[in-house]
């Protein structure tokens, strides 16, 4: 093993010399205290080392010694219901060994050497396998099967399988004949983070990722292997949203990124994901949840790193067949650790101070998202990675080129803004100036969950449009001015808006809608506003129609239950009668 | 015995560089003796080969590069903390100025602490009921909370801190807050105004006060914070204090860093500051929570003052980015003459929703205050609407909504320095004032408790 000394300490960045034949990204122990640290730059015999501990303390001279391979995390079962630090250290752990404070250079194994998992096999002796074929199964969680594949570079024939039985990661579970002689395989994998793992082809994204806020499924929709980004200023809900979407999003697994985020926030999800049970399945969220704390205080080089770790147990279980969903919050701390990494270099900056390698590395860690044919010879799996990136630019600064960088690369964009928070409208998700460009890819899908949605979501955006043209005059010459098909338009935007549009997260019933209920709530209110057409054009005044009681019931519609949707067709017929009642009392007025 | 050096080699602003060290950790603690034997201290910022680049905390007035001798101390800097702390005045590093006797550590912790492990942290769900209506009602505090005041220049957020400091308790326990305070770059009457206010009211006796005045050297205000909340994490989490920490002001604290990354010649980020001041706020803001299995909790309420009232500037944006919410003052509120001006629209506690409602403060308490938010909203923009087109042009609705912004301002926002509201006494003036608005319009309220609130 290579071994050098230090020569330079500037914050997390680390100078050592004596370092010759060391490789790009390999990962290395530094100092005394054995801290982990990524080299980022070779430079002769010297070599820049950025360390994903404290470096308070090394002094110059003390010992860097190579560990031969690139930064790794361990994949196996066991890695749900954990919580792991940015570089996959097991936090609680951590915890049972150092106690309250993290300390460093601590050095725990990922995942659980000792628990042993019921495994069952699925393949037999003498079968062909190739990378990506199943050979077993261990039930990880009450939700999810953890499958055991073949390692992605191996291939030959199955000369040995453990038989039904309880083992450990680390046990022997079969033996494979390759060209290049026997392989034994056990149940643990490690993959070095920054590659992207192999697929076999990458497929359009056809189908929705529903995760029961109304603003998102109906108007900006994101997809299965999609990918979106919610930015905006400080108090505008950023993380209420990702949250909601870890909690609801209908895939198989989440993983939680907290970079560079607040402490508390963290153990807001680790109290209440094992509370809150999946709509689907009635377990609790944890069990389908990972997630990768790297809180704003702790190192910033590991913040950089657990973006990359994140998105590999991501790709782990995309692998497997499943659908994940990765929250990243906040992909902006992540690209200030490029930033200060970067200055600590002396490199050249780009805007900002940000290094020239932002937009590519941005758009590298997006594009490992997508819906895919995973590795396997002997079916057809299909598995997805949608990744919600949250992004907070200074000042809610749009222009900002974190923010630009990430614009290029994302399908749909959840523009948050303060005024609506401000407003406590939420969430706070600006109606006319966000976007998903997946509305077409799932036309198809949404036409057999809930047909004419699109249709009620373009009447909609309309009203909303004209809405803020018809403000700008308000504001102008007053609301009397308007005409009673523009004071419609102006109610039945403010009916989307409070009633459909504004959700609140922390109300039992509110917090999640199902997509059917969505359309059987905005379809409510677009009957309404055509039936007043109707009335307008019968000259029935807008004070008559505005006092109809039905309205109230409209606006409480996001109370009734996901098991009484029945209740929508009883409002549905009230309404008519109502409307035939005012038109019956009209003609007779006449 | 420690290596003595004489090879100081350049001294630029507050920075210092000495050549042909032998031994140098990264952060270290080092001594200065000038040529006076006038000692002074600094912390290692930088090792390269056999150089360290120093920065002095007392500055570096009357260095030369000939007879100042520099001593490495091989630890980081860390202060000695007692019980015998509270009701004492330290500098800016921890030392007496109040010409008491000298403190004998129980222990010595490095006042950089450690970063909590999130899986140790219990989340703060405990009402601190303050006694100010546009906090407990609307952005309420729990504790374990960071809450920052971001005020502008000539506003009162002294007195509203020092009253926060009085009155903060704990629903249904009597045990009150020990306070642990820490000025960076303030002017000395304001530091006075609390040592004066904390006697009068005998909050000294459970205060540790950490002081550095404008006068003081620049640098040091980099130790105070650290110095400040190591010491509040020795009262909480060893001796079972519930702390309250007030910091102010933070824009200073963040112009020092900034003096020192110039000295660097670092990239600055923006408005000058350096790229990593989030990472560096958030070393200073984390150190706040509770931590499960102790029974003391720190509460922080950092005081900035925003440049030109503007929040998006690097200090306040970053900031509110790491809090958890922030309390805003308003201008315009301050010259209507509304103490506390409280701007609560852009106000906001993150940590809300769990301290509140049934069992913690009231059952309807989350609710009315969403009702006090649209309704308030509401009224504020039929004024700015009567602003242009005149009272005339408002509906009927929009003239109570207006009535409505102002009576709540009147009667909620505005309070006296020394009224201490309890939590019912607050929502029920907020019922109170929702009877000026139809029925109809109180979307965000539920039936029975109108009932129960507001037709009792």
């Amino acid at each position: 093993m290579i071994k050098g000394q230090i020569v330079k300490i500037a914050g997390p960045l680390v100078v050592a010399e004596n370092m010759a034949g060391v490789s790009m990204y390999n990962v290395v122990k530094v100092s005394k205290f054995g801290l982990v640290g990524e080299v980022i730059e070779l430079k002769q015999d010297k070599v820049s080392i950025q360390v994903y501990e404290e470096t308070i303390g090394i002094g110059r001279g003390e010992p860097v010694e190579d560990t031969g391979v690139p930064l790794s995390i361990e994949l196996g079962p066991g890695l749900l219901e954990s919580i792991f630090d940015g570089i996959q250290r097991p936090l609680d752990v951590i915890k049972q060994k150092t106690g309250n404070y993290i300390t460093r250079g601590v050095s725990v194994p990922a995942l659980n050497r000792d628990k042993k998992w019921a495994f069952e096999p699925l393949a037999k002796k003498g079968d062909k396998v190739s990378p990506g074929d199943k050979l077993g199964v261990v039930q990880e969680t009450v939700l999810i099967k953890h499958y055991i594949m073949v390692p992605n570079d191996i291939e030959g024939e199955l000369i040995e399988l453990a038989v039904k039985g309880n083992y450990t990661i680390t046990e022997l579970i079969a033996k494979i004949k390759t060209t290049e002689g026997v392989q034994e395989i056990t149940m643990l994998r490690k993959w070095p983070v920054r590659k992207m793992r192999p697929y076999i082809e990458k497929m359009a994204p056809k189908e929705l990722l529903s995760s029961g806020q109304r603003v998102i499924d109906t108007f900006f929709p994101v997809t299965k292997g999609g990918t979106a980004c919610i930015p905006g200023p400080f108090g505008s809900g950023k993380t209420v949203v990702q949250q909601q979407l870890a909690k609801w999003a209908d895939a198989d697994v989440v993983i939680y990124i907290g970079c560079g985020e607040r402490g508390n926030e963290i153990t807001d999800v680790l109290l209440e994901f094992p509370e809150l049970k999946d709509p689907k399945s009635g377990e609790p969220l944890m069990k389908r949840t990972v997630l990768v704390a790297n809180t704003s205080n702790m190192p910033v080089a590991a913040r950089e790193a657990s973006i990359y770790t994140g998105v590999t147990m991501a790709e782990y279980y995309r692998d497997m067949g499943y659908n994940v969903a990765l929250m990243a919050d906040s992909t902006s701390r992540w690209a200030e650790a490029l930033r200060e990494i970067s200055g600590r270099m002396e490199e050249m900056p780009g805007e900002e101070g940000y290094p020239a390698y932002l937009a590519s590395r941005i758009a590298g860690f997006y594009e490992r998202a997508g819906q895919v044919v995973c590795l396997a010879s002997k079916e057809k799996r299909i598995g997805s990675i949608s990744i919600i990136g949250a992004v907070s630019p200074p000042g809610g600064d749009l222009s900002d080129p974190v923010v630009q960088a990430t614009l290029r690369i994302v399908k749909v964009f959840w523009g948050l803004e303060d005024k609506l928070a401000y407003r406590r409208h939420f969430p706070a998700i600006n109606w006319l100036r966000s976007y998903s460009l997946y509305l077409e890819n799932i036309e198809e899908y949404l036409k057999t969950v809930a047909p004419e949605i699109s249709s009620l979501r373009s009447k909609s955006m309309r009203i909303l449009q004209e809405e803020a043209e018809l403000e700008e005059i308000v504001r102008l010459v007053g609301v009397d001015a308007l005409s009673d098909h523009d004071k419609l338009t102006m109610e039945t935007a403010k009916s989307i808006r409070e009633d459909f549009l504004h959700q609140n997260a922390f109300d039992m019933q509110d917090t999640y809608t199902s997509l059917k209920k969505q359309y059987n709530m905005l379809k409510l209110i677009i009957s309404f506003h055509e039936r007043s057409l109707k009335c307008l054009e019968n000259k029935i005044s807008t004070k008559e129609i505005f006092n109809l009681p039905v309205r109230d019931k409209i606006a409480k519609s996001k109370f009734i239950p996901e098991d009484q949707m029945i209740a929508f067709d009883y409002l549905e017929n009230e309404m008519s009668q109502v409307f035939e009642k005012l038109f019956a009392h009209h003609t007779e007025k006449k | 015995m420690f290596k003595e050096y004489l090879s100081v080699t350049a001294v630029s602003g507050p920075l210092l560089l000495a050549e042909h060290i032998e031994e140098v950790k990264y952060g270290e603690l080092v001594e200065i003796e000038l040529e006076n034997k006038e000692i002074r201290r600094g912390q290692v910022l930088e090792v390269s080969g056999d150089k360290a680049l120093i920065q002095i905390f007392e500055g570096s007035t009357g260095i030369n590069l000939t007879g100042s001798r520099v001593r490495f101390s091989g630890k980081s800097i860390e202060i000695g903390v007692s019980m015998d702390m509270l009701s004492r005045v330290f500098n800016g590093l921890g030392e007496p100025i109040d010409n008491g006797p000298k403190i004998l550590p129980e222990k010595k912790i490095d006042i950089n602490g450690s970063p909590i492990n999130p899986y140790a942290r219990d989340f703060p769900q405990e009402f601190i009921q303050t006694g100010i209506s546009s906090i407990d009602g609307m952005n309420t505090l729990v504790r374990g909370q960071k809450l920052p005041i971001f005020s502008g220049s000539g506003l009162p957020h002294a007195r509203i801190a020092a009253q926060i400091a009085r009155q903060a308790k704990v629903l249904g326990k009597e045990e009150e807050f020990a306070v642990v305070f820490g000025a960076m770059g303030i002017t000395f009457e304001e530091a006075n105004f609390f040592i004066e206010d904390f006697k009068k009211t005998g909050a000294i006796d459970r205060a540790v006060l950490f002081i550095n005045l404008a006068s003081d050297p620049p640098i040091e205000r980099i130790a105070t914070p650290r110095v400040v909340l190591s010491t509040a994490e020795y009262l909480a989490f060893e001796k079972d204090k519930h702390v309250l920490v007030i910091l102010t002001d933070m824009t200073n604290y963040c112009e020092a860093l900034r003096e020192v990354s110039a000295a660097r010649k670092e990239v600055p980020g923006r408005r000058g500051y350096p790229g990593y001041l989030y990472t560096d706020l958030a070393s200073i803001y984390e150190r706040a929570g509770r931590i499960q299995g102790k029974k003391g909790s720190i509460t922080q309420i950092p005081i900035l003052t925003m440049p030109e009232d503007d929040k998006t500037h690097p200090v306040p944006d970053l900031t509110g980015y790491i809090t958890e919410g922030q309390i805003l003052l308003s201008r315009a509120l301050h010259q209507k003459n509304i103490y506390p001006p409280i701007d609560v629209l852009p106000s906001l506690s993150r940590l809300k929703q769990k301290g509140i409602g049934r069992g913690r403060t009231r059952e309807d308490h989350a609710d009315v205050t969403n009702q006090l938010f649209a309704a308030y909203a509401r009224g504020k923009e039929a004024k700015e609407l009567a602003v242009i087109l005149g009272d005339a042009a408002l509906s009927d609705i929009d003239k109570q909504f207006s009535k409505f912004a102002d009576e709540y301002e009147n009667k909620f926002l505005a309070q006296g320095e020394y009224t201490n509201r309890t939590i019912e006494e607050t929502l029920n003036i907020g019922w109170e004032l929702l009877k000026i608005l139809p029925r109809s319009e109180l979307k965000r309220v539920k039936e029975e408790q109108i009932k129960t609130y507001m037709d009792k």
